[in-house]
């Protein structure tokens, strides 16, 4: 279906109209970041309102149950709520670049989508260097939370900011090392081929059950999800680098990051579970997104059991534990593929 | 704490080349509105970037006269103001202000009285501890212990309605004895809720105590040392988790205790993991208490004889041991029918002049840690 709106697309503007190439380039990757957007949007009202209810089950709670069946509409509501709210800058705050910073927040991870394949052919971009442009535009999060922190004028915020940098700067060598192996395996940097080359052999759990578990840990702590949300940790920092956002700037940045846990549950399904492969009797997108939702519920899970980790107890496993994990990871993984 | 007296933040100077390079301390107010500060405790502290370098608490935003109104009011109407000040334990509070004014005026208290007051005040403890317990886990980032322990809490709070008619402000214990008797089938209410608790405790430890963040977050973090917690004052489970085994309600028995044989939770190690242990068991203890008290629930009246007219004539110390350390009331009285003057010595009070002390050199999350282990109400701490 996606493919005949682009023919029909290029058929009219570069048949019909007679114009250039570039502008069915830019008309068509509109037309798939209106997708992408769309996407986001739709799950994340639907993950906001699962996090609640899975938060209420494992607390003993029912969770929302006023809003719609079962609580349905409360994202709805919430967003209602959100977009009446004032708009507030605190004072001395650096205006341009706390306006800026939810967008900053927002961009790179929706930007991470365009690599993601979630069907055969459903896949905004089949770039041949994926695994780079990935590690490489989900460290920009980093620069938004640094921009959010400074600029609020707020001492938690900075702090929170402060944070934030460090550990997702020492999380990425972890995450990306892990990667590595996995592209090793498939010799391809592109994440279609990865499923390809697991759909031929066994999904890399089965041989990177090691690299799964670093990328697993390294993941949470790059989306600053609990045990690992020292950025904005509540009892400590009050609410970290989100502390003086309100109303729509601070639904934007909890956007991003819901928007980022699906981009990264997808990742980890595609490198390690086999992507959008799965048995035919169901399609491949439903494949993708059972996955992800499974993935996605375990991060859920994890956050609501275990208490949060400390900010040098954060460092100490991530340069003394997982970075080592994962060099051993990858010798090993050089070993099998040499002698494959 | 005056604002003048708030020393400058120390700083460093370098100069390489001819850039200039100067750092300085990180000057913060967490509180009074802050999520871990347990109501409006503020602590001035400074963070040399994440390392804490001096905290001291400033205390005083709930201050409510509590011991100058006591001046001008009839006795009577004065224990809901003691329920105010440690709100999460309001019967040891009217019971140690009672206790006072039945020394001062030599009131005889009937043993089911006593019985009925022992039962209530071990069963304020098991509910203080569990608020305690789920607020602690709280302020570790485990959000879903704190939901399991206020479940167990709301049964304990329905309990004490049906006895007193309030969920936490009982204005329950009277001079001379208690308001009104327990209701039929207390006994019964009260054994199945202890059954199930003593399953529900095994869950709590299973969710957070065996739990290797948790471990980390705790042992050897914010310790007192057992000559410290002396010097300091400290009392109830902050001292025992420094070691000291002392309990008001073995050194100086009230009520029912001395009849009893159970056991003082101590703790060596003096970390918060300890002040954590120490009050975990300290409930199964008072289950076992509750149950004593239970079974050895005598006939009788549920209030003594009180005279007519109080006359309050000379001074009386009274203590006890509430969940949060040692409450004691000094009251002194001019012959008149209200008190002369009422001194309040409140443990959190005490226990918050060791924050410095426990959070120097530490992270922010261990300062955290350390106020959440203290177990601080501040309306007892300003009252």
């Amino acid at each position: 279906m996606a493919i005949n709106i682009f023919t029909f697309l290029h058929n009219f503007i570069v048949g019909s109209l007679g114009w250039p190439e570039w502008v069915y380039n830019i008309a068509a990757g509109a037309v798939k970041a209106q997708f992408v957007l769309v996407f986001i949007l739709l799950n994340v009202l639907f993950l906001v309102w699962l996090e609640r209810k899975v938060s209420g089950h494992i607390q003993q709670r029912m969770g929302p149950m006023r809003t719609g069946w079962h609580g349905a509409l409360q994202t709805l509501a919430d967003v209602l709520k959100l977009i009446s709210k004032e708009d507030i800058v605190p004072e001395g705050a650096d205006r341009r670049v706390f306006a800026l910073a939810p967008i900053v927040a927002f961009a790179p991870a929706m930007a991470v989508y365009v690599v993601i394949p979630f069907g055969p052919t459903l896949i905004a971009q089949d770039l041949n260097i994926a695994l780079v442009y990935i590690a490489a535009i989900s460290s920009f999060i980093v620069i938004s939370i640094l921009m959010g922190g400074w600029s609020s004028n707020n001492k938690w915020s900075l702090l929170g900011s402060m944070r934030a940098a460090a550990q997702l700067i020492s999380y990425e060598i972890p995450l990306v090392i892990s990667i590595v192996a996995v592209a090793m395996l498939a010799g391809s940097l592109s994440l279609q081929e990865i499923v390809h080359a697991q759909q031929s052999s066994f999904w890399y759990i089965f041989v990177q059950p090691l690299g799964f578990i670093v990328f697993a840990v390294a993941t949470l702590a790059e989306l600053n999800r609990a045990p690992f949300d020292l950025p904005e940790a509540e009892s400590e920092l009050v609410a970290g680098y989100q502390t003086e956002y309100s109303g729509m700037r601070w639904a934007i940045f909890m956007l991003s990051e819901y928007g980022s846990l699906i981009s990264a549950s997808a990742i980890a399904a595609t490198l390690y579970f086999g992507g959008w492969s799965g048995p035919s009797f169901l399609p491949p997108v439903v494949w993708i997104l059972m996955k992800v939702y499974i993935f996605i519920f375990i991060a859920m899970w994890v956050r609501w059991t275990f208490p949060r980790i400390r900010v040098d107890q954060l460092m100490d496993v991530g340069w003394k534990g997982l970075v080592p994990l994962s060099l051993l990871n990858l010798v090993i993984t050089g070993i099998y593929v040499i002698s494959r | 704490m005056e604002q003048s007296e708030r020393v400058e933040p120390r700083s460093t100077e370098a100069t390489e080349g001819d850039v200039t390079r100067r750092t300085e301390e990180l000057f913060i107010n967490m509180g009074p509105q802050h999520p871990s500060t347990h109501g409006v405790l503020r602590v001035l502290a400074k963070f040399d970037g994440e390392v804490v370098s001096e905290a001291k608490a400033d205390v005083g935003y709930l201050h409510r006269c509590f011991e100058k109104i006591a001046e001008k009011r009839q006795l009577f109407q004065v224990i809901p103001y003691t329920d105010r000040t440690d709100y999460l334990s309001a019967i040891t509070n009217e019971l140690v202000f009672c206790m006072a004014i039945e020394k001062l005026m030599d009131i005889e208290v009937p043993v089911r009285a006593q019985y009925i007051r022992f039962i209530v005040t071990e069963l304020q403890r098991i509910a203080s501890h569990l608020i305690w317990f789920g607020t602690f886990a709280l302020d570790l980032g485990a959000t879903t212990a704190f939901l399991y322990a206020w479940r167990e809490r709301e049964r304990l709070l329905d309990i004490f309605e049906s006895i007193t008619g309030a969920r936490m402000l009982y204005n329950y214990v009277r001079m001379g004895g208690v308001r009104n008797d327990i209701f039929d089938g207390f006994e019964n209410t009260v054994e199945t809720f202890l059954k199930d608790l003593e399953k529900r405790i095994p869950e709590y430890h299973e969710l957070v105590t065996g739990n290797r963040i948790f471990e980390a977050r705790t042992k050897g973090v914010g310790v007192v040392s057992r000559e410290d917690a002396i010097a300091y004052g400290a009392s109830g489970p902050v001292l025992r988790a420094s070691g000291v085994n002392y309990d008001v309600r073995k050194v100086d028995p009230y009520l029912v205790y001395d009849r009893y044989d159970w056991d003082v939770p101590v703790r060596p190690e003096g970390d918060v993991f300890a002040r954590y242990i120490v009050r975990m068991e300290e409930m199964y203890e008072s289950i076992k208490l509750v149950r004593h008290g239970l079974a050895d629930l005598p006939p009788g009246d549920f209030v003594g004889d009180v005279p007519r007219r109080i006359k309050l004539e000379g001074d009386a110390y009274a203590r006890v041991d509430s969940p949060r350390g040692e409450v004691a009331c000094y009251l002194v009285g001019d012959g008149s029918d209200q008190a002369y003057r009422l001194k309040w010595r409140s443990p959190c009070f005490v226990h918050l002049q060791m924050l410095d002390l426990m959070g120097k050199g530490g992270l922010v999350a261990d300062l955290v840690a350390s106020i959440g282990s203290l177990d601080i109400v501040m309306g007892e701490v300003d009252r």
